[in-house]
C-alpha cells in the first residue's frame, strides 16, 4: 500500500462518521438518478426501480467494502494485539511482576539519577538568558592573601565596587554572597540562609516579585543601615504564613528591625544551585548588621561572587579583553592598607577574567557531578543485565509456544505480524514498567537528596522533571523494549514452520535452539556484574579505610559550641579573659572531661595557611605550615598526644613572648631534626598582624586537619591567649561523655546565667566528620545496592539458562545414568557447565574491569583500582551465586528417572 | 446504441477499472452516476460494470489522491459529489495507458504468433 494511502486513512480515522453518511447519501443519490433515467425511457416507476438496483448491484456490500477501504489495518491490529499482550501478562502473575520490577527499579533508578544530574549539571538557572550570564573571577591566585569566605571565587568589595562603576565589558553586572542571618522572633533568634546582593542582582536576573517590590541600585549605597529586606516565595509562604499584607512587616535581623519591601516569585531559589534563600538584603547593610568587623572596605576578604551579562553581540573573548584592561586600575583603587605589604606587588599584578556560567555557581555540582555520572553508569549497566534477563525469560516463554507460532506461519500470517504480536506483550510490559519506574524516581530522588543533605547544610534541589528528564526516560524505555522484546520476537520469526511442527515431543519446547543466544546472553551477565561488584567492593573498601584511618585526634564524645559575644560589646584588650571565664564556667558542667577553645574545626574544611622560615633565613627557604589558634587543653581534649615539650598554659599572654606548638610533620618539613622544641620561627606578616617570631614550645602528634583523605600536613598551632586581635566569637571544643541533649541544655543554661545576649549553637563532631565523608558513602551504599542487584538478576538469569540446559538434555542425561552414571557425577556435571558459563563472563569481564576501575581511580582511598584482591573477591563472590542459582536445576538433573527420559525421542 | 445482450457482457480485469474511472473524469467533474454511465457508453455497453463496484474503487482513487471529490447540486438540483482528475492523476492516467497498450500489444503478439514447429 503506498504511502499516500496510508496517509489518508490515517487522517480519515478522525472523520469516520462523516464518511459513512456521506457514502450512504451518495449512494441513494445514485440510485435516483438510475432510477430517473429508467423512468424517463419509459419504464414503469417500480420496474425503474428494480432495474437500477439490479444494476447497481449488491447496495450492503458495495457500502461496506467502500468503508472497509478506509480501515486502517494497522491501528486495529495494533489494538488487538496489545489487548491480547495484556491478557497474557494477567495471566502469568509472576512473570508480569518480576519483570514490571525490575524494569521500574533499572528505569526508576536510571531516571532518578539522571534527575537530580540534570538539576544539578545540565539544567540552566532559572532567570532571563541564562547563557549571557559570566562569572567573573581572579585569573591567578598567587599572592592572593586573606580570607576566602565563601566556596566560590570571589573578589573583594572595593574591588566590586570599582568594576560596578567602569566596566564597559558587560551590560549590567551583580554581586553575591552567601550567609547565615539571625532572625529574632518572640526573644529567640534563629539563624535563616540570607543572601548579601548588589542593588541590580535580581534585575540583571530578570527576578520578578510577587508581591511588592525587589532592589534596585538604589538600594545599595554606603550607609544604607537596615534599610529593606526581600524575602523567597518559600519563606514568605512558610514563615509568613502566606501573608498577602507582608509588605511593611518587619524582621528583627539581628537587633535590626527591617521592613520587607518585596517576595520574589516561586521559580528564583537563588543563584547557587543546592542551596536555597531565605532572604536577601543589599551588600551595604552589611555594616548595620554586624556590630563589628564589616568587609566592605577590606581587601583581604574575598566575598563577593561576581557575575556579568554579556552585551548583546559581544562574545566572551571580547568581554575579557575589556576586563583585562580594567584589570590595573581596578585593582589599584581597591587597595587599601590590611594588604600585607610583601603581596602588594602581586596584588597589583592581578587580572580578571570571565567565564561563562549559564549554570551559576554550585557546591552540589563540584562535589557531585562525577560521583553521580559513574552512578549514572552503573545504573545503566543495571538496566543492560534487567534487559538480559528479560530476553532470556521472554525467549523461555517464547519457545514454550513455537508450534503455535509455526503454525501461524505456515497459515499465512506474516512475520511481521508475528513479530507485533510478540512485541505487543514487551510492549505493555514496558510501558508498566516505565510508568512505575517514573513514581519509583520521584521517591529514589528524594532519598537521594536527603542522603546529601548534612546537620548544617540542607540540600535544596528543584526535582521537576522536565523535559529532558521524561525524554530520556522514553528513550530508556523504547531501548529496552527493543532490546528484550526485539531478540526473542526475530527468533520466532525466523523458524522454519515445517522443522518447528515436527511432532510432539515434551522436548518440544525450545527443542530447536541450541541455546547459544541464551548463553551469550548470560555471560554478558556475569561480565557486568563482575564490574558492578568489583566497584562496589572497591567504594566499600574505601569507605572502610575513610572509616577506619587513624584521624589523629579522638572523633567521639566531642561536643561543638559556637558563642556569639558580639552584643556585649567587650572592648579588644578584654575579650580574651572574658572567653576564658566563660571557658571555665563550661569547663564545671558536670560531665565535660574537657574544653578549649579553638579557632578551626578539624576536618571542618576551612583552613588558613601562612609562610613559615626559620631563624637567620629567608622567606625564599621557607613553606606554608596550616596553621590553627587554641586554648591551652585543646590537645587533651581531643587525645592528641604531647610528644616533647608543653602545651599552651596561662603564662602565654598578649605581653609574654610568642609561642608555637608544631607537630610531626612540620619538624620533618622544618628540617632541623626531630624535635624542635627550643628554634624560632618567622612568620610572614598577616593582614592583621606584623611579620612575628614565635618560639617553639612543643611538638604534637600528627593529626588531620582539613580532609580525612589527606597526607598529613605541617601544621602550627598558636595560643588564642596571645592572639592580637580576637574576635567576638568563641568556638570551644567539649569532650564528654554526657548525652548530647543532656550537655546541649546544661550549657544553655550555664551560659544564660553570665549573659541573656549570647548565642549558642551546637554541633556534633562526629556527626560533623562522618558528614564530610557523604559523598564516599554515597557512592559505597549506592554501588552496593547496584552490585547486589546485579548479583540477583544475574542468578536469575543463570538460573534459567541452566534450568533450559538441563531440560534439553533430559534425554542424554537419560542415557548416562542407565550407563551406570550415578547422582553425584551428573550434578558435578553441570556444575561444572555452570562454572564454565560463570568464567567465561569472567574472563569477559576483566578488562572492562579494570577499564571502569581505572576511571574511578581517583575516588578511591587506600586501595588501588587494580587491586587483585578486589577483583578475585568479586570473582569468588559471583562464582558463589552462580553455584547457587545452579543448584536447584542440577538437583533436577540429578533426580532424572532414566526410564522416564528414555521413553521420549 | 443498441444494448448488448447481458450474457455477453465481459468482466473487468482487475485494475482496469481504475484506469476507465480516471479516463472518464479528463473530460471534466461528474459524480458516481455520472461515471457509471460514461464507462457504459464509452464501451458500447460491452463492459460489465456493476454500479456498486465503482464506488470502492472511488474511495481508493481519492486515497492515492488521484482525484478529489465536493459536493456540488446536480442538473435535477440534487446534490451529489463530484469527482475531479488531478494534477497527479492525469500523470497516472497516462502512465497506466501506456502500460495497458503494451500489455495489449504483448498478448496480441503471443495470440497472433505462427505455431513454432517442432524441430524448425
Amino acid at each position: 500500500m503506498s504511502w499516500r494511502r496510508n496517509l489518508s486513512k490515517f487522517v480519515a480515522l478522525f472523520r469516520r462518521p462523516k464518511t459513512m453518511n456521506e457514502l450512504e447519501e451518495e449512494i441513494r443519490t445514485h440510485l435516483q438518478m438510475e432510477e430517473q433515467e429508467n423512468l424517463e425511457s419509459g419504464m414503469s416507476p417500480e420496474d425503474a426501480r428494480h432495474a437500477a438496483l439490479r444494476r447497481f448491484g449488491n447496495v450492503t456490500l458495495a457500502q461496506q467494502k467502500s468503508l472497509e477501504m478506509w480501515v486502517w489495518n494497522g491501528v486495529e491490529a495494533l489494538w488487538q494485539d496489545l489487548g491480547f499482550g495484556l491478557r497474557q501478562l494477567v495471566r502469568s502473575p509472576g512473570f508480569t511482576a518480576v519483570a514490571v520490577l525490575t524494569l521500574a527499579l533499572g528505569i526508576g533508578a536510571n531516571t532518578a539519577i539522571f534527575q537530580l544530574l540534570d538539576a544539578v549539571r545540565l539544567r540552566s538557572l532559572p532567570v532571563k538568558n541564562p547563557e549571557e550570564l559570566t562569572l567573573v573571577h581572579l585569573a591567578d591566585l598567587r599572592g592572593k592573601r586573606g580570607s576566602q569566605e565563601t566556596g566560590y571565587p570571589a573578589l573583594n568589595n572595593p574591588l566590586w565596587e570599582y568594576i560596578r562603576d567602569h566596566q564597559t565589558a558587560f551590560s549590567q553586572m551583580l554581586a553575591w554572597s552567601p550567609t547565615i542571618l539571625g532572625i529574632t522572633e518572640g526573644g529567640h533568634e534563629r539563624p535563616v540562609r540570607a543572601l548579601w546582593v548588589s542593588g541590580d542582582f535580581f534585575d540583571v536576573l530578570g527576578v520578578q516579585p510577587v508581591l511588592g517590590r525587589l532592589f534596585s541600585s538604589a538600594d545599595d549605597q554606603p550607609g544604607c543601615g537596615g534599610s529593606g529586606v526581600v524575602v523567597s516565595y518559600a519563606f514568605w509562604r512558610d514563615q509568613l504564613g502566606g501573608d498577602p499584607q507582608a509588605i511593611g512587616r518587619t524582621l528583627t535581623i539581628g537587633r535590626h528591625p527591617v521592613p520587607i519591601v518585596g517576595v520574589t516569585r516561586a521559580a528564583f531559589t537563588g543563584p547557587e544551585i543546592g542551596h536555597a534563600f531565605d532572604v536577601a538584603v543589599p551588600i551595604c547593610s552589611q555594616a548595620a548588621y554586624w556590630t563589628e568587623g564589616n568587609w566592605l572596605e577590606s581587601s583581604t576578604d574575598w566575598w563577593l561572587t561576581v557575575m556579568g551579562r554579556l552585551k548583546p553581540g559581544d562574545s566572551l573573548p571580547i568581554a575579557n579583553t575589556r576586563l583585562k584592561s580594567l584589570s590595573p586600575a581596578a585593582f589599584e583603587a581597591s587597595l587599601r592598607k590590611d594588604y600585607p605589604t610583601e603581596n602588594v606587588r602581586d596584588y597589583l599584578h592581578f587580572e580578571l577574567v570571565a567565564d561563562s556560567a549559564p549554570a551559576g555557581v554550585s557546591w552540589l555540582r563540584d562535589m557531585y557531578e562525577n560521583p553521580l555520572w559513574m552512578l549514572l553508569g552503573l545504573a545503566g549497566v543495571v538496566l543492560l543485565i534487567a534487559c538480559a534477563n528479560l530476553a532470556n525469560l521472554v525467549l523461555a516463554r517464547g519457545s514454550a509456544r513455537v508450534q503455535e507460532l509455526a503454525l501461524r506461519l505456515s497459515l499465512g500470517a506474516t512475520r511481521r505480524r508475528l513479530i507485533a504480536q510478540l512485541l505487543s506483550e514487551s510492549v505493555p510490559l514496558v510501558l508498566l514498567g516505565a510508568v512505575s519506574g517514573l513514581v519509583l524516581a520521584r521517591v529514589l530522588s528524594k532519598c537521594l537528596v536527603s542522603l546529601l543533605s548534612t546537620q548544617g547544610d540542607s540540600l535544596f534541589v528543584d526535582l521537576h522533571p522536565d523535559w529532558r528528564v521524561l525524554g530520556f526516560m522514553s528513550m530508556l524505555a523504547v531501548v529496552t523494549a527493543l532490546l528484550f522484546g526485539l531478540v526473542p520476537a526475530f527468533r520466532a520469526a525466523s523458524l522454519a514452520p515445517s522443522e518447528a511442527m515436527k511432532s510432539g515431543s515434551a522436548r518440544a519446547g525450545g527443542m530447536q535452539e541450541s541455546g547459544r543466544l541464551r548463553r551469550a546472553l548470560v555471560i554478558a551477565q556475569v561480565a557486568l556484574s563482575l564490574v558492578l561488584v568489583t566497584v562496589a567492593v572497591l567504594f566499600a573498601r574505601t569507605l572502610g579505610n575513610l572509616l577506619t584511618v587513624d584521624a589523629g585526634f579522638r572523633e567521639d564524645s566531642i561536643l561543638i559550641a559556637q558563642l556569639d559575644l558580639s552584643r556585649l560589646r567587650f572592648p579588644v584588650p578584654r575579650r580574651i579573659a572574658a572567653k576564658q571565664e566563660i571557658l571555665d564556667q563550661l569547663r564545671g558542667v558536670p560531665g565535660a572531661e574537657g574544653a578549649a577553645e579553638v579557632r578551626i574545626i578539624p576536618l571542618s574544611g576551612d583552613s588558613i595557611d601562612n609562610r613559615v622560615w626559620g631563624e637567620g633565613a629567608d622567606r625564599q627557604s621557607g613553606f606554608d605550615p596550616n596553621f590553627n589558634w587554641i586554648g591551652g587543653g585543646f590537645f587533651k581534649a581531643l587525645g592528641i598526644p604531647l610528644l616533647a615539650g608543653r602545651d599552651f598554659d596561662a603564662n602565654d599572654t598578649t605581653t609574654s613572648p610568642k609561642v608555637a606548638i608544631v607537630n610531626e610533620e612540620f619538624a620533618r618539613r622544618f628540617g632541623k631534626g626531630t624535635n624542635p622544641v627550643g628554634l624560632r620561627i618567622h612568620r610572614e606578616a598577616t593582614p592583621s598582624e606584623p611579620e612575628s617570631i614565635f618560639q617553639i614550645v612543643g611538638m604534637v602528634k600528627n593529626s588531620k586537619y582539613i580532609a580525612l583523605r589527606e597526607r598529613f600536613r605541617p601544621i602550627v598551632y598558636l595560643s588564642v591567649t596571645q592572639d592580637q586581635s580576637p574576635s567576638p566569637f568563641e568556638q570551644v571544643m567539649i569532650h564528654s561523655t554526657q548525652p548530647v541533649p543532656m550537655l546541649t541544655s546544661e550549657i544553655k543554661r550555664v551560659v544564660g546565667e553570665r549573659s541573656q545576649d549570647i548565642n549558642v549553637g551546637f554541633g556534633v563532631f562526629k556527626t560533623q566528620i562522618q558528614e564530610s565523608l557523604l559523598p564516599e558513602k554515597l557512592m559505597a551504599s549506592l554501588s552496593g545496592f547496584f552490585g547486589i542487584l546485579a548479583g540477583l538478576l544475574t542468578a536469575v538469569g543463570l538460573y534459567g539458562v541452566i534450568s533450559f540446559l538441563v531440560t534439553r538434555r533430559t534425554h542424554e542425561i537419560g542415557i548416562r545414568m542407565a550407563l551406570g552414571a550415578d547422582k553425584r557425577q551428573v550434578l558435578g556435571s553441570v556444575l561444572r557447565e555452570t562454572l564454565l558459563l560463570t568464567a567465561l563472563g569472567i574472563g569477559m569481564g576483566l578488562p572492562v574491569t579494570f577499564i571502569v576501575a581505572h576511571l574511578i581511580a581517583s575516588m578511591l582511598f587506600g586501595v588501588k583500582p587494580d587491586d587483585p584482591t578486589t577483583v578475585a573477591l568479586a570473582a569468588f563472590a559471583l562464582c558463589g551465586v552462580s553455584i547457587a542459582a545452579a543448584y536447584i536445576p542440577a538437583r533436577g538433573a540429578a533426580k532424572v528417572d532414566p526410564l522416564v527420559a528414555l521413553r521420549y525421542e | 446504441m443498441a444494448k448488448q445482450p447481458p450474457g455477453d457482457r465481459i468482466e473487468l480485469v482487475f485494475g482496469s477499472l481504475d484506469m476507465l474511472i480516471l479516463r472518464t473524469l479528463r473530460w471534466g467533474a461528474t459524480h458516481g452516476h455520472g461515471i457509471a454511465k460514461s464507462i457504459e457508453r464509452m464501451s458500447d455497453e460491452t463492459l460489465k460494470v456493476e454500479h456498486g463496484s465503482l464506488y470502492p474503487a472511488l474511495q481508493r482513487l481519492q486515497q492515492e489522491g488521484w482525484i478529489t471529490a465536493d459536493w456540488g447540486v446536480s442538473k435535477n438540483n440534487q446534490r451529489a459529489k463530484y469527482y475531479r482528475l488531478t494534477a497527479l492523476g492525469r500523470r497516472q492516467l497516462v502512465a497506466e495507458t501506456s502500460r495497458w497498450e503494451r500489455f495489449v500489444k504483448a498478448v496480441t503478439g503471443v495470440l497472433k504468433s505462427p505455431e513454432l514447429e517442432e524441430g524448425q
